[in-house]
């Protein structure tokens, strides 16, 4: 296409002079040696530092490689040793129950919260601005003020809940197994519920205003009109959000680890809370490894679906 | 009984708008309101079960802020954070650019599987690859220096700056550029002097993006650098004011308030770029 008028221009220019059209021609063969100059320092990055890592992962998943000891292959010993452990078991359905609960929330109240948004007039930047705030702050920190917030004695929840006359006594937030997955599951959805309203709320502006007058001439009420007009268009937004949190709530790092540790017991361990305690830990970077790899099957889902449906959205263009 | 009508029509989205939200918006900021609160308070108050823990009763104090400032790296850490956010976002800006240029509009064989690949390796996450990642680390004899950071943070952020960037380029009109190369333009001067100067929100969205998230980031500094004074601010905040069995609340909140404060004063004055960035990646 673009070929196509650069050289139609050039036929022109060709006729006003020799020199100008020279040196089209010269831009013209050397459009792909442009191209890959250009591409060639990211592309090497990513080939060292992340193709070549990712490589290397797998190898080490394949060997029994300790700290200081490259080890040696021995097929796929560690997934099956994985397969059998009570505490990778655990972890993996730690890890569907985070992602569940957690992209669960975050879909329902992101959306009603897009909805809300999308109704604000008044103050509108302002309330924006508030709402975003905990996706922005660093969450090695902000994760740091929750835990205050449940710490065992001094809880601030505690204290407004026994305030309230709702318990007598303290709640331990982070030795019971549900309640500290219920903690890193709430931490999870408050940082995490800002780029769902957000990203919903673009997709909520970019749906044309006459649609919803046709349903309300329709006779459609605000529910139906949520149902038959908003779902459908906001459907695509929807599900690009979810896909994409998936993957970082699934190999969500930070918040496990500052809060719970994976502990108690190691109730809350998740993929990569449990490959960082065996990897750099315990040593067993083999072991650490395969862990880690289990987040990749989900990667490539997610990209092959979000490949398709980006695909699929431009040829509707 | 009509101006009634009107009062009750007029006044409906408090109702049925603003105070649905205040829920939504006092769940966002609580905590970072109450992180600021406790980082003022004195021990003697914060530790008194029967005290309320919303305000401050008793007493501003600045010890928790003097605590990091005399017994902690802390300010080593900010710098740390600093240098190496403002290099590593640097690199992936200049990396993000040149690389999206050629993606959003040169043709070249292999351009399809390399635009799959930054993709891919942008919704790589970085607890998938820290492991082999901090063996090549040591093999380049970086460990335990900030180098490393630069090196590695550059790894998710030029994906998604080329990401970010590729969208800006395609909104350009061609014939601009056609234009500057009929004129005796290379490809590398219409991208300074043509693209460049009509993207530079796309750049600045990039640049804020690239140094918050390194700002941020966490599990990668963590593993890399263990000297308590080389340490990031995330890290050596969480890492260096746990000691045994022994919290010291305070300066864990003084920290955290000083730790976001860089994030949170770009926030303020680029709210737009921080939306339109948020909201890039996702739709299209």
């Amino acid at each position: 296409m673009q070929l196509k008028t650069l050289n139609g221009d050039a036929a022109k220019v060709a006729v006003r002079g020799d020199g100008h059209a020279r040196a089209l021609s010269d831009v013209l063969v050397g459009d792909a040696a442009v191209a890959y100059t250009f591409v060639a320092p990211a592309f090497f990055l990513l080939l060292f530092l992340v193709a070549y890592p990712f490589a290397l992962s797998v190898w080490f998943s394949l060997s029994d490689a300790r700290v200081g000891d490259a080890g040696s292959f021995i097929g796929l010993d560690n997934f099956r040793r994985l397969l059998t452990s009570s505490i990778f078991l655990q972890t993996l359905q730690n890890s569907i129950v985070f992602t569940t609960l957690a992209l669960g929330l975050k879909t329902v109240f992101g959306m009603a919260l897009a909805l809300l948004l999308f109704r604000i007039t008044y103050f509108k930047r302002l309330i924006r601005g508030a709402v975003l705030l905990p996706f922005i702050v660093p969450t090695a920190l902000s994760t740091l003020v929750w835990w205050w917030m449940f710490e065992p004695l001094y809880s601030v929840v505690n204290w407004t809940l026994k305030h309230l006359h709702l318990v007598n006594h303290d709640i331990p937030w982070f030795s019971d197994a549900y309640l500290a997955m219920f903690s890193v599951i709430l931490v999870n959805t408050w940082r995490g519920l800002p780029f769902f309203a957000i990203t919903l709320l673009a997709g909520l502006v970019a749906i044309p205003k006459e649609l919803y007058e046709a349903a309300e001439s329709d006779g459609a009420g605000p529910i139906g009109r949520f149902w038959h007009v908003t779902v459908p268009l906001v459907k695509p937004v929807l599900a690009v959000v979810i896909l994409f949190s998936a993957i970082f709530t699934l190999a969500d790092f930070n918040i496990v680890y500052v809060l719970t540790k994976g502990g108690p017991m190691n109730m809350t361990h998740l993929f990569a809370t449990y490959s960082f305690a065996l990897g750099l830990q315990s040593g067993q970077i083999g072991q650490g490894a395969a862990v880690s790899l289990f987040l990749f099957p989900i990667l490539l889902f997610v990209v092959f679906v979000q490949l398709r449906v980006v695909r699929k959205s431009t040829t509707y263009e | 009984m009509s101006s009634l009508g009107r009062w009750a029509r007029r006044s409906r989205p408090v109702f049925t708008v603003y105070m649905p939200t205040m829920p939504f918006v006092f769940f966002a900021l609580f905590p970072l309101y109450f992180m600021l609160v406790t980082s003022f308070k004195t021990n003697a108050e914060m530790y008194d079960v029967n005290s309320v823990p919303f305000w401050i009763g008793r007493g501003v104090t600045f010890g928790h802020y003097e605590l990091l400032s005399k017994e902690t790296y802390f300010w080593s850490w900010f710098v740390n954070s600093l240098m190496v956010s403002v290099a590593a976002s640097a690199i992936s800006v200049v990396l993000g650019v040149l690389a999206a240029y050629p993606l959003a509009r040169l043709k070249f064989p292999g351009a399809e599987s390399f635009g799959v690949a930054i993709f891919i390796t942008y919704l790589v996450p970085p607890s998938l690859l820290f492991l082999p990642l901090s063996t090549v680390v040591n093999r380049l004899g970086l460990s335990d220096s900030l180098w490393a950071l630069v090196v590695t943070y550059p790894t998710f952020l030029v994906p998604f700056c080329t990401w970010l960037l590729m969208g800006y380029f395609r909104t350009v009109p061609k014939e601009i550029e056609e234009c500057a190369m009929l004129d005796g333009c290379n490809r590398f001067q219409t991208l300074l002097r043509i693209l460049l100067p009509v993207a530079v929100p796309g750049v600045i969205c990039a640049a804020l993006f690239a140094f918050t998230l390194s700002w941020n980031e966490f599990l990668y500094s963590l593993v890399f650098v263990s000297p308590a004074e080389l340490k990031t601010m995330t890290v050596g905040v969480f890492s260096e004011l746990i000691r045994g069995d022994i919290y010291y609340w305070g300066g864990l909140m003084a920290g955290a308030c000083i730790g976001s404060l860089p994030i949170v004063v770009a926030y303020v004055f680029f709210l737009d770029y921080y939306v339109s960035g948020l909201t890039a990646g996702a739709v299209k």
